[in-house]
């Protein structure tokens, strides 16, 4: 058993897990932030994607203890100060989700998307960044459309109705 | 239309709960004294059980208990069942083999469970999982189906000799015969559809919880039918009666038909939280979920088409092996057959068809209906079919089809169907405009340019959706009818809840069902709320798959709402001193027309529960029942198009262009139906080009069983699609609903298949079309 700190979603969080949990379990059961969904084992799907330190992580590829002392952002801290993240309401506005379960690794993946191309971004970008995470129900078409929306409200070009 | 009614293109209102994580799916429950579950599964793909030691994984850390297959017996737990009785052309019923929930003597295919451990935490149910000591016997295994029928193959069960459960057949034989004997062309083809993994991105999952102050049993469960479950559960496996057993699918994270099928999980969680006293949460991971989750497709089919000096088809021949894998899945028996080859008259006026299909055991995962479920199958094997005639014949693909279509309604097939409507003509345009089909032979010389092999290919599917009439699939089967329910609960202050036994896992009811409220009373989908997935809130429903939804779940809404309007327009006449005649709901409001009289909607609804004033006898509340009985199959039908790009140094297709033209009859809301249709050609893409399930042949090891094995299709795989809808009413449901659920699944993967065949000039190629497919099927063609 090891001792773990970090602070998730703005809050200082403190416990004692197992050597063997993973990131994204002590999320899910220890901390009760069911919105970091588990799709695969193989880290190959994305639906665990979390922001550690400001970047994209699979929080099913890195142990809770090797996190300890970082700032982790879940999709329920992604908007602190506000209803809706540009990107959750770009999601919404564009039908960018079917059945839910892969859409908060995507909004991860792509808000570190925007971060990481700030000369902004178009569709084979998109769709070439989206490379690790797995949606089987949008056929990924609406998908790239939101992220575009989403990042073209981040930047303060568009206005994303909000939700 | 109003901006929240029918046709309104209304975001989603239960996005709001996925896109900031509140979404509640099974892992996400947590019951107060919770435990977890891990299974023990067989690592054999057929093996006798000479014995299990649990002694050393119940000594194990946190262990509960662990529980085996002699003791579910004990305990009179019934062997899972395949729900729809099929009988063979000599008029014997189908072999169905026992399936015991956790094996006792023999396992058949490797994932088959043969223990379950209850655990304090998941990790330690899984090291104790790993110390259970089972003694196997390894026998002999067989995967493919044609080699499971062959003399001396490895025999799964004492019940089906030879591995045959049915061979079965549809239409007139004979008349066939002569039909293909006296064409002028024939086309002869052998066709595989490859076995698909349906991998909705949420594993299965159970929490089986039985409470013994109240003798009462609730099952979470990731279903697209919970009331299906339920009876299922109750009526065969005596896990317990209805009255005792709660089933709740709450938000489901994808199905795709692999979520219909009640699995041995559900039935052994209830079962050890009665046997350990606390409640039991099994969660798959993926390895788990390909191994055990029902697959999809595995056919194997010969295929013979004749068509007159005129090219019309006089008649065709198909004879199918399907795989059902090592056990009898619940709607097993009806995919292949009654979902398959009633479809093989596809768009066609063909006067003679008939289709023999053998379901086959093999020692590989069961195999059940995937999103379209016999119809892509149909499809494939026509479509296939019609494009190499085109070729063989040297005419227009698109005009040999279009000289085929069946042109007027309603049409009766030689194989049950009876299309009510449709105007495949209509599509079939829309598409070849779109695609700009005419001017296709200069993009090929353009592409060649480049280096490049252009192809183009078409599909034009219909499809049998809105299941099902009760009387027509219980004269043919089904253990069960296909009705639909729905309970409209107007509020005392006039808000509404429709309950509804249709299963959203991703289809977005919440927001569609409440369209259709909001067009028929004039109020705001914010009132309205939809509820469904728990067995103790809506009385009964049959869930959600077949693209049945809006055909058969909207119109019960329908007719609970026409009930509702009635009394409450009683209520207002009564209230106004008008005629009930006279009374028209609009904007929210009963109006008497042509008077300025009103009464606003929550007024009427106060009125109807203080009951201070009512019309003599009548009873108080606003509240009101139905039940809706499809009198027909519905038939979306329509034409898709695929331009390929193929390099032919690497034999890597790219998708440079995917064309859908689709008539679903009515829509309620075009974002969501256009999103349906994106998922599902995303799907038929990934049949075509990705997706391919292996088995060793001689171990029966899947050797597929994770996301880097098998491969799904990403975000850089596909294109934009350009997708369009042409629209005849459905005329057999009040609303002129068809569907449009598993369209793309069903269309696209011929129309993939023909552009490649088409840029390589081969028609030796099966799916998943990978590149090093394509690049053999390169080498060794010669064009046509």
């Amino acid at each position: 058993m090891s001792d773990v700190s970090m602070v998730v979603n703005g809050r200082k969080v403190t416990g004692n897990v197992e050597d063997r949990t993973l990131l994204v379990q002590y999320l899910r059961e220890n901390l009760g932030l069911t919105g970091t969904h588990v799709g695969c084992d193989t880290s190959q799907c994305g639906a665990c994607v979390v922001h550690l330190d400001g970047k994209a992580i699979k929080s099913c590829s890195i142990l809770a203890v090797q996190a300890s002392g970082s700032e982790v952002t879940t999709i329920e801290g992604l908007a602190p100060d506000a209803d809706l993240h540009p990107m959750q309401a770009a999601f919404k506005e564009h039908h960018g989700l079917q059945c839910g379960f892969c859409t908060p690794g995507m909004i991860m993946t792509a808000v570190d998307m925007v971060r990481r191309h700030p000369g902004g971004l178009d569709e084979k970008t998109v769709r070439n960044d989206l490379e690790g995470n797995i949606c089987r129900c949008t056929g990924y078409h609406n998908i790239v459309k939101s992220v575009l929306a989403g990042a073209e409200a981040m930047s303060g070009k568009t206005e994303t109705k909000a939700a | 239309m109003g901006i929240e009614g029918i046709g309104a293109r209304v975001a989603r209102k239960e996005d709001k709960r996925f896109i900031t994580g509140a979404g509640r799916y099974v892992d996400d429950m947590v019951v107060p004294g919770m435990k977890h579950a891990a299974f023990v599964r067989s690592p054999h793909a057929h093996a006798q059980i000479k014995g299990i030691d649990v002694e050393a994984a119940r000594a194990m850390p946190g262990v509960i208990d662990v529980l085996v297959g002699k003791q579910i017996k004990a305990d009179g737990i019934g062997n899972l069942i395949c729900g729809w009785m099929v009988h063979s052309k000599d008029g014997s019923p189908m072999k169905m083999g026992a399936w015991s929930p956790l094996a006792v003597d023999r396992v058949r295919y490797v994932g088959d469970a043969v223990a379950i451990v209850v655990a304090e935490t998941k990790g330690q149910a899984r090291d104790a999982a790993e110390a259970v000591e089972v003694d196997y016997a390894e026998l002999d295994a067989v995967t493919e189906a044609p080699a499971a029928l062959e003399g001396g193959a490895p025999q799964l069960h004492p019940e089906a000799e030879g591995n045959l459960i049915f061979d079965w057949g549809l239409g007139d034989e004979a008349a066939t015969d002569t039909a293909l004997a006296s064409a002028a062309h024939t086309v002869e083809l052998e066709i595989v559809n490859n076995r698909l993994v349906p991998n909705a991105m949420e594993p299965r999952a159970a929490l089986g919880h039985y409470n013994k102050a109240e003798d009462h049993y609730t099952c979470w469960t990731t279903s697209q039918n919970p009331h299906v479950a339920r009876l299922v559960m109750s009526a065969f496996y005596n896990v317990a009666p209805e009255n005792k057993l709660r089933v709740i699918a709450p938000d489901v994270g994808g199905g795709f038909g692999s979520k219909i099928y009640i699995y041995p999980e559900e039935i052994v969680c209830l079962w050890a939280s009665k046997k350990t006293g606390v409640p039991v949460k099994w969660v798959a991971d993926r390895t788990e979920s390909f191994l055990t989750d029902a697959h999809g497709r595995d056919h194997h089919t010969k295929v013979k088409m004749g068509f007159d000096a005129d090219h019309r088809i006089v008649g065709l021949k198909v004879d199918t092996i399907a795989n059902l894998g090592a056990y009898m899945s619940l709607f097993s028996s009806a995919t292949p057959t009654y979902l398959y080859a009633t479809l093989l008259s596809g768009q066609y006026d063909i006067p003679a068809i008939y289709g023999n299909v053998r379901a086959v055991y093999t020692n590989t995962a069961p195999v059940d209906a995937y999103r379209g479920a016999g119809r892509p199958e149909a499809t494939y094997v026509l479509e296939r079919t019609m494009e190499t005639a085109a070729r063989q014949l040297g005419v227009s693909p698109a005009e040999l089809r279009r000289k085929n279509f069946v042109k007027s309604f309603p049409h009766q097939t030689p194989v049950i169907m009876n299309y009510d409507t449709g105007d495949f003509a209509a599509s079939l345009d829309a598409a070849l405009k779109e695609a700009d089909y005419a001017g296709f032979e200069k993009r090929r010389e353009e592409a060649k340019g480049r280096g490049k092999l252009r192809g183009i290919g078409m599909s034009c599917y219909i499809e049998a959706c809105g299941i099902a009439p009760s009387a027509a699939v219980g004269s043919l089967g089904a253990g069960v009818g296909l009705w639909e329910s729905a309970e409209v609960r107007v509020n005392a202050v006039g808000t509404i809840e429709v309950l509804t036994g249709s299963h959203s896992h991703g289809q977005g009811h919440e927001t569609t069902f409440a369209q259709l409220v909001s067009q028929r009373l004039g109020v705001g989908i914010d009132t309205i709320n939809i509820v469904h997935g728990d067995t103790d809130k809506v009385q009964m429903g049959m869930g959600t798959y077949g693209s049945r939804s809006g055909a058969v779940g909207m119109s019960a809404i329908v007719k609970a709402l026409d009930k509702v309007e009635a009394k409450a327009k009683k209520i207002a006449a009564h209230l106004m001193e008008a005629d009930e005649g006279d009374i028209v709901i609009e904007n929210g409001e009963l109006k008497v027309a042509g008077t300025d009289k009103t009464v606003p909607w929550f007024q009427l609804a106060l009125a109807a529960y203080t009951a201070h004033n009512l019309p003599q006898g009548m009873e108080p509340g606003l509240k009101e029942t139905a039940f809706y009985d499809p009198t027909n199959f519905t038939f979306p039908a329509g034409c898709y198009i695929c331009e390929v790009e193929i390099d032919p140094d690497t034999g890597r297709t790219e998708i440079v262009q995917f064309v859908a033209a689709d008539d679903f009859g009515n829509i309620i809301n075009p974002m969501i139906v256009e999103g349906q249709v994106h998922g599902g050609v995303a799907q038929g893409i990934g049949q075509a080009l990705l997706e391919g399930t292996r088995y060793d042949e001689t171990t029966g090891q899947l050797i597929t069983a994770s996301f880097m094995d098998y491969t799904m299709p990403r975000a850089d795989d596909l294109p934009s699609f350009r997708i369009s809808t042409q629209t005849t009413p459905c005329p057999g449901n009040p609303l002129g609903i068809k569907g449009c659920g598993e369209a793309g699944a069903i269309g696209s993967p011929p129309a993939v298949i023909n552009a490649i065949t088409d840029a390589i000039g081969t028609n030796e190629l099966t799916m998943p079309a990978t590149p090093q497919k394509v690049w053999a099927a390169l080498r060794s063609a010669t064009r046509h």
